[in-house]
């Protein structure tokens, strides 16, 4: 399992993460970042190119 | 012994490479040579958060993962010459590094505006954490600040200064602030928005020269006007860093021209298997648009061009046996950019500026709103202010 940490004082909900991962990452009908804080491993690339494409610098891997 | 890659610029690019090479598979050496003193760090947020309060180093530099703990980061130097024949770099401190494979990854500088009268203090450039942080020591209340540029840094660094009690005055050569991306009715919605919270703009104007004696007092417009002037701020584009280049007979002609695999093209259009640029200086085709090479100077492609050349780049020194394969692999980044100005948060993807056609297909453009923008029947990009689950929605629609 990975945690996934998103510091919401940072998120300007940009969305980039959605696309990368897509399973873990939401924007909902107010258009605000919505995501699941814990993921199978397979999940970890996918969170980790989420992490690189953050506009703020907002996501992280909770190791 | 093995020659380590090197990678020359220590910005989120470089550390993308690294990063890259070590996620596919490449265990060897990687040496980092920049040069800023800092680590690699975030530029978005210094014409924005920077700007606004006190923000450090710490606060915008890249956490740097474990798996590329040790790559050897030799900062505050740079890359002064480069032979392609030999394999070598060699350093501001007359240092020759050898290598197995070459990234390039030096970027832009500023552009500076030529005066007669240049010489003279509190003249600002913004692209470095280091110009953010002696910008923002200016940034007092009731200083003139005159910015030279309406483009997208240019408004940036306006709704900062204004928020911050400027007297902030944008002196622009078209007709609306951020024309040539947004096209006309966009930029002149902003550039409302932008006069509703106190930003002058002095359109289709140029400035001429400086007054002052040694520092900036004034600027001299084209129209012969003076407008008075403490903080000058020259937002006018960036050139690559190439220079350091030269005699290699690499083309350089606005950038560094690259292949799908970000190697490196000749004059003579051979390519050079161990040499590789990425990022902001990369000049390359991207086939969803069409077959010009370009540079893209949007946030997202040091990211995916540092991928792109890692992937490369371990599959060629690993000898793995689909290397071949890897770099027949087609590249086409999505081209991705926002910008925050006071709130209104644009979010755009493709390239706005080959648009012929611009389109309002959602909402109202005084409120939120979303453009399509059109090259014939080929849609070319989306810019939305706000509505950022709809811009999104047309993302797949590049792929």
């Amino acid at each position: 399992m990975i945690k996934i940490e998103v510091d919401m004082t940072k998120c300007q909900h940009y969305g980039q993460c959605v696309f990368e991962a897509p399973n873990i990452f939401r924007l909902n009908s107010d258009d605000k970042l919505e995501y699941t804080a814990e993921a199978d491993d397979s999940e970890r690339a996918n969170v980790e190119a989420a992490v690189d494409v953050c506009p703020m610098q907002a996501i992280r891997i909770v190791e | 012994m093995q020659h380590p890659v090197i990678i020359v610029g220590a910005s989120m690019g470089g550390l993308r490479t690294a990063e890259s090479l070590r996620r596919f598979g490449y265990l060897g050496p990687i040496t980092v040579i920049g040069e800023e003193i800092h680590s690699p760090y975030n530029r978005p947020p210094l014409s924005k958060e920077v700007l606004a309060t006190e923000v450090s180093h710490q606060a915008v530099a890249f956490e740097q993962r474990p798996a590329t703990a040790d790559v050897n980061w030799i900062l505050g130097t740079k890359a002064i010459s480069l032979d392609t024949e030999h394999n070598t770099v060699t350093d501001s401190n007359g240092e020759v590094h050898q290598y197995s494979a070459l990234v390039i990854a030096t970027g832009l500088r500023s552009k500076r505006v030529n005066f007669r009268n240049g010489e003279l203090a509190n003249r600002f450039a913004l692209r470095t954490l280091d110009d953010a942080i002696a910008l923002r020591e200016q940034f007092t209340e009731g200083k003139n600040v005159v910015i030279i540029g309406g483009g997208f840094i240019g408004c940036e660094v306006a709704a900062t200064a204004v928020k911050l009690g400027c007297n902030v005055t944008v002196i622009h050569n078209a007709a609306h602030p951020m024309l040539r991306p947004l096209g006309e009715e966009l930029a002149s919605e902003m550039q409302k928005r932008h006069q509703a919270m106190g930003v002058r703009f002095l359109l289709k104007r140029s400035a001429e020269d400086l007054v002052g004696a040694s520092h900036v007092e004034g600027v001299l417009l084209d129209d012969g006007k003076t407008i008075d002037c403490d903080v000058l701020v020259e937002a006018v584009g960036s050139l690559p860093n190439v220079e350091w280049l030269s005699n290699n007979n690499i083309n350089r002609n606005d950038g560094v021209l690259v292949d799908s695999a970000m190697r490196v093209i000749r004059k003579d259009e051979t390519v050079i298997s161990n040499v590789f640029a990425i990022g902001d200086v990369a000049r390359f085709v991207n086939s969803i648009f069409d077959l010009v090479p370009r540079r893209v100077e949007h946030w997202n492609i040091p990211t995916e061009t540092a991928k792109r050349a890692g992937s490369v780049i371990a599959a060629m020194l690993n000898k793995t046996e689909n290397y071949p394969a890897i770099l027949d692999e087609p590249f086409k980044p999505v081209p991705s950019f926002w910008t925050d100005q006071y709130d209104n948060h644009i979010l755009a993807f493709g390239l706005l500026g080959l648009a012929d056609k611009i389109s309002l297909v959602a909402g109202d453009v005084q409120g939120e709103c979303v453009f399509e923008y059109h090259r014939g029947d080929q849609l070319v990009g989306v810019c939305g202010i706000g509505m950022r689950s709809i811009v999104q929605s047309y993302r797949t629609k590049f792929i």
